[in-house]
């Protein structure tokens, strides 16, 4: 760690890890509840479960996006963080605001929450993903604000980098897309087009912005190759993510009363959006193969590389599986999205903030690398928790397969409750590796409680 | 008598290698990926409605795509010209062919709206059949590469004039003239295709 106020940076990532296993917990939850429908119920419903399992997913992924950048930042720019003290106060709120949320979730009914937080004055819940209260999103539009203009100053008063051009340009991005989220006209067709602005270009637009940059910081750092060639690769990566990504929103307009010509458009472009995906995997391997340093951090290597393969995996060939207009009007809304949803999530922005907080947590704690034994259980629970994700992806897709065949294309098809009851073996299966996933998350945590030799920073 | 228009360049390597930076050429890869799925998206489509396509192709205009044909491939005459001379540090020429790209760059996009003019005025659009689909989203996709072109034969164009390419440094030049190629060849396969084939 070269400049003490990177050091904010820990409680983020602290934060960040407390919200992925409630993530996680409730993902377990309603995974039951696919195959025992009453499970818990009235105490946490489905829609409660599944809410607190993506908002907490999302919040936690900004929370890692957040403390990243507050690390990387000052280090690129060579000077101290604008306002520590700023930073600090603004993850209090952040952390409060989110609890408070999920606090809300369990403890009212939905439509009771919607009442009691004034959403008739400014309505703006009900939206899958953005179901977080009026009040919160304008909480999360402040700590946005607070935390961009902490580090827009320390950008521009330090050196310039591409990758801190690139993870600046995606943050403010991140910031503007979500003001979508504000706008909730009563046309359902206009509706969903200001959602996917959300949504779609977030995680297929400036989000590939934050999540290059990120791995290109980590990649100089492990390999010491030079940071002429990296950028040159972030470069090429991101305009390829963009051009793609941009008019491949394209691929949701399909069925929600947009004009035909999307059909082609999405198609074609979204068929695109393996290309960068491939690039940074072809990337990451390419640096660690031409690497001038064996730095002692290997775990956070292997974070790296994983996040290249992963990515290009659950983002770029499970996307493109059912980009296509014609293949997408028979798998649209099934397990198949399901299961790309969840590799795409795991393989890129969990991955990512996983490599940051891997590669930066032993330096933030004085120290180059954590103990060899320490990083041993760490690279236990890389593998275990990516090879149950694996597992949980590849059930999900035979269990979407099979829902999309009897409840679509069969002869005689079934209703989609009827379906349910005929893929629960694939749920059952989902659930296991569900459990093992979780353990791997255990194994990470412990890891960083693992002493023994360590190497001075 | 040598009759090759310009001599190879002194500083020509003795061995073979990509001509501008690396990094365009990954971006016009992923380029004539896009164009190159729209045109078998094309095909294949056309394929199985034969008729439907050949009617509505006839309406298009072939003297307009013919004439912007000749101006895209012209215009890529000047650019690989003021490459030439600017490797050879004849700068005032290589100004005057650069300016002999951008004008013919900008006459494309001329020669386009009034196509496209007519297109509107006669109640076309991308709704009115697929074929029509195909026609705008092609050539619009590709009208949008030109404006982009147009714009880095500008930039080129203003450095020339500051002396900023030479027998010192043609990598910027290459990198803008490869692309602007990319752009013309794009369209030599869409012409033929969208326009003419039946």
């Amino acid at each position: 760690m070269k400049y003490t106020s990177q050091a904010v940076a820990k409680p983020y990532f602290i934060g960040a890890m407390g919200l992925f296993v409630a993530q996680v917990l409730f993902g377990l939850i309603m995974g039951l509840q696919y195959v025992i429908g009453d499970f818990l119920f009235p105490h946490i419903p489905f829609n409660v479960a599944r809410m607190v399992h993506t908002n907490a997913l999302i919040v936690w992924l900004l929370m890692g996006f957040m403390g990243s950048a507050y690390y990387l930042v000052p280090e690129e720019a060579e000077t101290e963080l604008h306002s520590p003290k700023l930073a600090l106060i603004l993850f209090w709120v952040f952390l409060i605001a989110a609890a408070l949320t999920v606090i809300g979730y369990l403890a009212v009914p939905y439509a009771t929450l919607a009442r009691i937080t004034g959403n008739d004055l400014l309505p703006t819940m009900g939206r899958e993903f953005l179901e977080q209260p009026t009040i919160t999103k304008i909480g999360i539009v402040i700590v946005a604000l607070g935390f961009l203009y902490n580090l827009s100053m320390t950008f521009l008063k330090g050196r310039k980098t591409a990758i801190n051009t690139v993870l600046m340009i995606g943050l403010w991005g991140l910031a503007i897309f979500f003001l979508f989220s504000f706008y909730n006209p009563h046309n359902l067709v206009k509706d969903k087009f200001y959602w996917w602005w959300v949504v779609h270009l977030w995680v297929e637009g400036v989000w590939e912005l934050i999540l290059g940059a990120i791995l290109a910081f980590v990649l100089i750092k492990v390999t010491g190759v030079d940071r002429e060639v990296i950028e040159k690769w972030l470069y090429v990566i991101i305009t390829l993510a963009l051009v793609s990504g941009m008019v491949g929103t394209g691929h949701h307009y399909f069925w929600i009363g947009a004009p035909e010509f999307w059909q082609w458009w999405g198609s074609v472009f979204s068929a695109l959006e393996p290309v960068p995906f491939f690039a940074m995997t072809l990337f990451a391997f390419n640096m660690v193969n031409r690497r001038r340093r064996e730095h002692p951090n290997r775990a956070a290597t292997l974070w790296a590389l994983g996040t290249g393969v992963m990515a290009f995996l659950g983002a770029g060939v499970w996307g493109f599986l059912h980009t296509l207009a014609p293949v997408n009007f028979y798998t649209h809304g099934t397990q198949i999205t399901a299961a790309h949803g969840h590799m795409a999530f795991y393989g890129a922005y969990v991955m990512v903030v996983i490599t940051m907080i891997s590669y930066s947590m032993p330096l933030m704690r004085g120290r180059a690398a954590n103990s060899n034994k320490a990083q041993v259980v760490e690279m236990w629970a890389f593998w275990l928790m990516t090879v149950a994700m694996v597992f949980i992806t590849l059930f999900l897709t035979a269990a979407g397969i099979l829902q999309v065949w009897l409840q679509r294309v069969s002869d005689t098809p079934l209703g989609f409750m009827a379906t349910q009851d005929q893929i629960s073996l694939f749920y059952w299966m989902r659930e296991v590796a569900g459990v093992v996933f979780l353990i791997g998350v255990v194994t990470y945590l412990v890891s960083f409680f693992i002493k023994g030799e360590e190497r001075a920073a | 008598m040598d009759t090759t228009i310009n001599p190879p360049p002194a500083t020509t390597d003795a061995e073979p290698h990509l001509h501008g930076d690396l990094a365009i050429w990954f971006f016009i890869l992923a380029e004539l990926m896009a164009f190159g799925v729209f045109f078998i998206a094309y095909a294949v489509t056309r394929a199985y409605n034969v008729e439907a396509f050949n009617a509505a192709q006839a309406g298009l205009d072939r003297n307009i795509g013919a004439l912007n044909t000749i101006l895209l491939i012209t215009g890529s005459w000047g650019v690989v010209r003021s490459v030439q001379a600017a490797r050879a540090d004849r700068l005032v020429p290589a100004v005057r062919w650069m300016g002999v790209g951008l004008v013919c760059g900008l006459a494309f996009l001329v020669a386009k709206i009034f196509e496209y003019r007519a297109k509107f005025a006669a109640g076309l659009s991308m709704d009115t059949d697929t074929f029509h689909m195909f026609y705008f989203s092609l050539t619009f996709f590709h009208f949008m590469h030109v404006v982009l072109g147009v714009c880095i034969l500008g930039i080129l164009l203003l450095k020339l004039r500051r002396g900023g390419y030479g027998s010192h440094d043609v990598h910027g030049l290459e990198t803008g003239a490869a692309y602007w190629h990319m752009v013309d060849l794009a369209w030599i396969v869409l012409f033929p295709l969208v326009y003419v084939m039946h």
